[in-house]
């Protein structure tokens, strides 16, 4: 077992489960075990200035990321950014927020674009020189869905990030093929006899990669940034397409506190509404459990997209339990309770 | 080394001369045959050093292609008609990076109706999308044209559309040279990006640019371009230099000394159109040619040098912009624009769809025009009967069908697919 190995065992078997805060402790465990974020001489890829709104998930996400990217890879990394949030508030011309080489497009090719970056570094003999693509949920689930795909069924040697935050945020907060049923957006108007989004069939794009049957892929949030952290630090160890899913609460466009975000993440994990999972070549290997279920009202309740299922003399219990159908088929799904055993 | 081979074969070895490193291929007739055989080159190990990727759509080839440049690697992909159209917006993209990505397009027409033959409307969609665009006029010119493509991208660090027409050039079999490498390697040095993703020099590209620097930007794209105009043609006496032969430029001129009508036109139909020039010159007429190799950037002193002080010309194109008429028209006009004896410009619009453009047709229209001419956009060789059959039977009814099966019914009932080109009279 070499070095890299051990240490991203020693980190997956961390759990933080301390009374009383949210917090990962950094300083209660020893210095290799500490997240990136807690050391010195983290990259700060994504550095600050940027102009990403007050509690972005978004950015916290990326950050996290690519400083974990960057650690694992020496340095020696490429990133390429769908059109979207991240990329309009980290680089206003003429300033970046970027201290690594980035490059930007379009909007629906980012995909396609990292595959010609690591086919240049392949052709020009730099192995050691590896590279992130990354989105938000627009870019990847609606118009960058083509080029995601053609990347995963090539088995490019590409990181696909995505930021999820449920909607077209950066023009205006419309929806998206990841926006859940029910919420209010720019385009599903909280009007009519059924306001907000409508109920369709979902669409899982982790589970869309976990179909082409890819190396790794893996789901992740902004309330668990050590389990993020070792996810990018393990899809970098790896060769071939990888695409980690990151559900990055959004406060603007989810009409939530900025304060709330990790809060969010967290219970929109503990919900059931959004499993967190890793998977290699098309099988499923191991999921975060629930640790506390809590319904799904919980956190719908702190967020003003879902205010009007709860408005008024009548709450739309109609509605609610069928998002609470979707957590309790999640939790089946991916046997998130403790007392489900392994999926 | 002269060789007896389909314009696509000869296409691709040229090509594979200028030692791409990421070649990005998606099928698309008539240009498929290029990349077949550059993928063949790579897997046989006749062409090294090169990553032959392909993609599952236009838009991911350019892409793709966007990607490889931007970190360095020379990169090509080729394209036609709907394949053009479905990469348009990553085709203003690459240039507006400055990316020096090198592509084919095998010139074919744009559906509805849907049709796979050859014409220049799928160049025509892009041509203000900051590519330089070069015609070929023969197999021997659209090998030639690669290979001073990539040179051409790669010092002015912006892209270059080869434009070849459909079938008549990509899969017409004929004899052509195709370089030694050494020739090529002299003639083609390795590509040294302007600006490049490398973790060692770490930069941003591809910011977001408001009106605070937009217009510089874009007029930075413009000046460039217009250095193209002097770097076109001194590539192409040294590329007759090393090579022997005259290959690109910005225009020729054919038999055009003491003409009373020019004709103006780019791609394969210049060899049919300079037969007709010798046949009427040799009845005492004073025609000549312009052939146009680089439409974009528009080689406006040098056209209005050529045809400054003739009394007509003669736009001959395979483009129609609906609404307006000849593209190629419009763009001589305004190329002419404020001459004090400016010539009379006409405008015709041959060969749309694959319809070949015959010698009579020919001879025909340059008559016509030498004969006083003609106003508007003339229709070489248009079936008016059809036509017109179809405009009275959608006056009938309102719900008249959709107007292409008509037509093919049309005809159909009368005397087979040949009476479409029955031809009209000027």
């Amino acid at each position: 077992m070499n070095d890299m190995s051990k240490t991203l065992d020693a980190v997956q078997k961390l759990k933080f489960y301390q009374k009383g805060t949210l917090t990962v402790g950094n300083r209660l465990v020893v210095e290799d075990e500490r997240s990136v974020q807690a050391s010195l001489d983290r990259s700060n890829a994504l550095t600050c200035g940027h102009r990403a709104c007050q509690g972005c998930g978004e950015a916290l996400g990326a950050r996290y990321a690519m400083d974990a990217a960057m650690r694992v890879t020496g340095g020696n990394l490429i990133a390429v950014n769908a059109t979207g949030c991240l990329e309009v508030f980290t680089t206003p011309y003429p300033e970046t927020s970027w201290q690594i080489a980035w490059f930007h497009s379009l909007f629906g090719n980012a995909a396609a674009v990292a595959a010609g970056v690591a086919a240049a570094m392949r052709v020009k003999g730099r192995t050691e020189v590896r590279t992130i693509a990354q989105g938000g949920d627009g870019g990847t689930t609606d118009i960058g869905f083509q080029c995601l795909s053609g990347m995963f069924e090539r088995n490019d040697d590409v990181l696909y990030i995505c930021y999820d935050n449920e909607g077209y945020m950066n023009t205006g907060v419309q929806r998206s093929s990841a926006t859940p049923a029910a919420a209010r957006t720019a385009t599903t108007p909280a009007v009519g006899d059924a306001p907000g989004n409508v109920f369709g069939q979902g669409k899982s794009v982790p589970r869309i990669a976990v179909a082409h049957g890819i190396p790794y892929v893996a789901t992740a949030t902004v309330a668990d940034l050590h389990d993020l952290e070792h996810k990018v630090l393990k899809a970098m160890s790896i060769h071939g397409a990888r695409y980690i899913h990151i559900h990055v609460p959004c406060p603007l466009g989810w009409g939530s506190a900025g304060h709330d975000t990790i809060r969010l993440a967290r219970l929109a994990v503990e919900s059931g509404l959004f499993p967190v999972f890793e998977a290699e070549y098309g099988h499923v290997t191991g999921t975060r459990k629930i640790r506390h279920k809590v319904p799904v009202t919980e956190y719908l309740k702190l967020q003003r997209r879902f205010t009007h299922l709860f408005k008024g003399s009548v709450v739309d219990e109609a509605r609610i339990s069928r998002l609470q159908a979707i957590c309790d088929r999640n939790i089946d799904e991916y046997k998130l309770l403790a007392s489900q055993g392994d999926a | 080394m002269l060789k007896q081979i389909e314009g696509s074969r000869a296409m691709a070895e040229a090509i594979a001369l200028a030692r791409p490193e990421v070649i990005c291929a998606y099928p698309i007739t008539p240009q498929t045959h290029i990349v077949e055989g550059l993928g063949e080159m790579v897997r046989t190990g006749a062409l090294t050093n090169c990553e032959f990727i392909n993609v599952e759509s236009e838009f991911a080839a350019l892409s793709v292609a966007i990607g490889a440049s931007a970190a360095g690697a020379r990169a090509y992909t080729a394209t036609a008609s709907q394949g053009l159209l479905y990469m348009a917006e990553a085709v203003y993209n690459a240039s507006g990076l400055g990316l020096p990505i090198v592509m084919t397009l095998g010139n074919r027409a744009i559906g509805a109706p849907i049709n796979i033959w050859n014409d220049h409307s799928d160049a025509m969609s892009m041509r203000d999308a900051g590519w330089v665009q070069l015609f070929a006029e023969t197999n021997q010119e659209a090998a030639d044209l690669h290979i001073q493509a990539f040179r051409l991208a790669e010092q002015l660090s912006m892209p270059v559309m080869v434009c070849v027409d459909g079938f008549i050039l990509t899969h017409a079999v004929e004899r052509t040279d195709i370089p030694p490498q050494a020739d090529v390697d002299a003639f083609l040095p390795p590509y040294e990006p302007v600006q490049v993703l490398d973790p060692k020099e770490p930069i941003s590209i591809g910011a977001m640019v408001g009106p605070n620097a937009f217009t510089e930007v874009r007029y930075l794209q413009h000046h460039k371009q217009n250095q193209a105009l002097e770097l076109i043609p001194r590539l192409a006496a040294e590329f007759r230099q090393r090579f022997g032969r005259q290959s690109g430029g910005l225009l020729r001129t054919y038999r055009a000394e003491d003409a009373e009508l020019l004709v103006v036109a780019m791609g394969s139909v210049n060899g049919t159109i300079k037969d007709v020039i010798d046949e009427m010159r040799a009845s005492g007429a004073r025609v000549g040619l312009v052939t146009l190799v680089t439409f974009r950037p528009l080689p406006i002193a040098a056209l209005r040098n050529v045809l400054g002080s003739v009394p007509h010309i003669v736009v001959l194109e395979k483009s129609l912009a609906v609404g307006m008429g000849g593209p190629l028209a419009n763009d001589l006009d305004s190329a002419l624009r404020n001459l004090v004896a400016a010539p009379h410009i006409h405008s015709a619009v041959a060969g749309l769809g694959g319809r070949p453009i015959t010698k009579a047709s020919l001879h025909r229209l340059f008559r016509a025009a030498l004969d006083g001419g003609w106003e508007g956009t003339h229709f070489l060789d248009l079936n008016e009967a059809i036509v017109e059959g179809e405009i009275s039977r959608m006056r009938e009814k309102r719900r008249s069908g959709p107007t292409a099966e008509s037509i093919l019914r049309q005809l159909a009932r009368k005397s087979g697919p040949a009476a479409a080109v029955s031809g009209s009279q000027l």
